[in-house]
């Protein structure tokens, strides 16, 4: 969203170093995260844009900021622009702020989010669920046709929350192809990302001709939504951006899931053999992965409005806060064993959805894509095991996920 | 003393969390919008799980005064 990632460590190394809050080894975040937890410690972090920010990473503190949007703010003012965007006209960076409800407070915020929430109800993720199914099966039914090996993260991880979005925004089957190609080289860390800010820029003048395309005939998915029930309230990039938004955000983060989920339970049979085999394990389970993975490391950093203090530290008003959403899904004093993946453990109400205003709209769709994807995969292929060198941890960034995931069956 | 549940429409962002948490309770109008199906529940544990996950704030429980 815009210009908020630290890059110091906690510990001096000459090296330069990924920033406590993105370093883990595999599945576990750098143990500096948990210390820092454990001493109540806040610790200031410079972004690699000259900007600093407090990195919060107890529970209860970062439930705290997130649930109020008056003191901690979402609309980031007088704070430096990634290096990379200074040279970028303002006409070239006004769309990228359309659409965006990450970037705005209340009452903005509520205005543009409440058009959005009627689609995302838990009717309506039912409605959705028998298109996501076939999407599903569709996918799998490929994967058995082409035979092991093959990469999860590009032929399952990847491709099913696309084409479960392209369903969602009315995407035309015949364009699916070199939309999803597109979607995967925008959010892929390997491309510059002056290249990513052009193919971003290509899907948003695509999501504005389907906009323009769907005024004339609105059809049953959620730009014709919109556009019977708000289009008089929304303006055309707003639109365009919404349509954009929701792309990026439900894209890279529910593909890190499917992928890291699956290794996660590749990694604990007993738990792996549970989910496929206990329908009632399902719905615990995702939640348990949701928590122990927190794939999304931080939201986007948040202003203070006005001083306040976390661990005995004044923080000004002005001053950015960044929150650790694994150390705080891994707090003891939230969770019992917080380090182990025990997908029985029941409701402990994790924070990697976010909380607040801004908690993740797509969470009902994000929730039951996995509780359909990953059963799924495990049922079609009993035998799914990981290739010699099969697994890539990404490098570090603000979405956790796998540079791929080589099985066979 | 008595709990009361208060359910406050304008605050609720419609993440449908008190919907998975207690459908017989809590629904969403047609535009996500929490709704309450009950007059006055019980409030049981899944009320309560409800209320402590409302990312919103939309849900509180308060005493009612009566004795
Ligand atoms: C229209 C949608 C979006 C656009 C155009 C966008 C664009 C950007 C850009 C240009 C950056 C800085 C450069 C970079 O590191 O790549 C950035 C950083 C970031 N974005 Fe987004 N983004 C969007 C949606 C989202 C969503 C939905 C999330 C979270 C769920 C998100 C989370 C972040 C985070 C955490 C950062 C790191 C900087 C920070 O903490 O403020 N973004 N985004
Ligand atoms: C497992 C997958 C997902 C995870 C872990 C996730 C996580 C998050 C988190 C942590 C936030 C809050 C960011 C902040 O407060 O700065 C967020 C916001 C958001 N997410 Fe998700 N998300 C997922 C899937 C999706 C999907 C599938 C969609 C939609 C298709 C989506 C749409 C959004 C939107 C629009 C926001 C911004 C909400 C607002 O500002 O009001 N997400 N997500
Ligand atoms: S959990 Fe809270 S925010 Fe979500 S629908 Fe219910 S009342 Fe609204």
């Amino acid at each position: 969203m815009r210009a908020a990632e630290p890059v110091s460590g906690t510990t001096d190394q000459a090296v330069p170093e990924v920033p406590v809050y993105l370093r883990r080894d595999e599945f576990t975040p750098s143990p500096d995260l948990g210390r820092l937890r454990e001493a109540g410690r806040v610790e200031r972090v410079t972004t690699p844009f000259g900007a600093t920010a407090w990195l919060l990473t107890r529970h209860d503190d970062v439930r705290a900021v997130l649930a109020d949007s008056t003191r901690f703010s979402n609309a980031v003012r007088d704070v430096p622009q990634p290096p990379e965007l200074d040279d970028l006209t303002e006409d070239e960076r006004a769309p990228l702020r359309f659409g965006n409800l990450l970037g705005l407070d209340p009452p903005e915020h509520t205005r543009l989010r409440r058009t959005l929430t009627g689609e995302f109800t838990v009717r309506r993720m039912r409605a959705l669920e028998p298109r996501v199914r076939r999407i599903v099966d569709e996918q799998l039914e490929k994967m058995a046709r082409k035979g092991p090996p093959l990469d999860l993260v590009t032929e399952y991880g990847l491709l099913v929350p696309s084409l479960v979005i392209c369903e969602l925004l009315g995407v035309p089957a015949s364009d699916r192809a070199a939309f999803n190609a597109q979607t995967i080289r925008l959010i892929d860390v390997s491309v510059p990302i002056r290249e990513r800010l052009r193919v971003g820029r290509e899907l948003r003048d695509y999501m504005s001709d389907l906009a323009e395309r769907a005024r004339l005939a609105p059809g049953d998915d959620i730009i014709g939504m919109l556009i019977r029930e708000h289009g008089r309230d929304l303006t055309h990039p707003e639109l365009a951006g919404l349509a954009n938004f929701l792309l990026l955000a439900g894209h890279e983060t529910t593909a890190n899931m499917l992928s890291l989920g699956t290794l996660a339970l590749l990694r604990h049979p007993a738990q792996l053999a549970r989910m496929r085999d206990d329908p009632a394990a399902v719905a615990p389970g995702v939640e348990e992965l949701l928590r122990w993975l927190s794939v999304v490391q931080a939201p986007v950093a948040r202003q203070v409005r006005e001083d306040t203090e976390f661990g005995g530290v004044r923080i000004p008003a002005g001053d950015l806060v960044l929150l650790s959403l694994p150390a705080a899904n891994r707090d003891p004093a939230a969770v019992a064993r917080p380090d182990e993946l025990d997908i029985g453990r029941g409701a402990v109400g994790h924070l990697a959805f976010g909380h607040g205003v801004h908690h993740c709209i797509g969470a009902p769709l994000a929730r039951m894509e996995l509780n359909v994807g990953l059963p799924a995969l495990l049922q079609r292929f009993p035998g799914l095991r990981i290739e010699p060198d099969g697994v890539g941890f990404r490098p570090s960034h603000v979405f956790y996920g796998l540079s791929q995931l080589v099985v066979s069956w | 003393m008595t709990e009361r549940l208060l359910v406050d429409p304008d605050v609720c962002i419609g993440a449908g969390l008190c919907v998975v948490a207690q459908p017989r309770v809590f629904d969403q109008d047609e535009d996500g919008i929490v709704t309450v199906r009950v007059e006055s529940p019980p409030l049981d544990d899944d009320i309560r799980q409800a209320v402590a996950t409302c990312p919103s704030g939309a849900l509180s429980l308060r005493d009612d005064g009566s004795p």
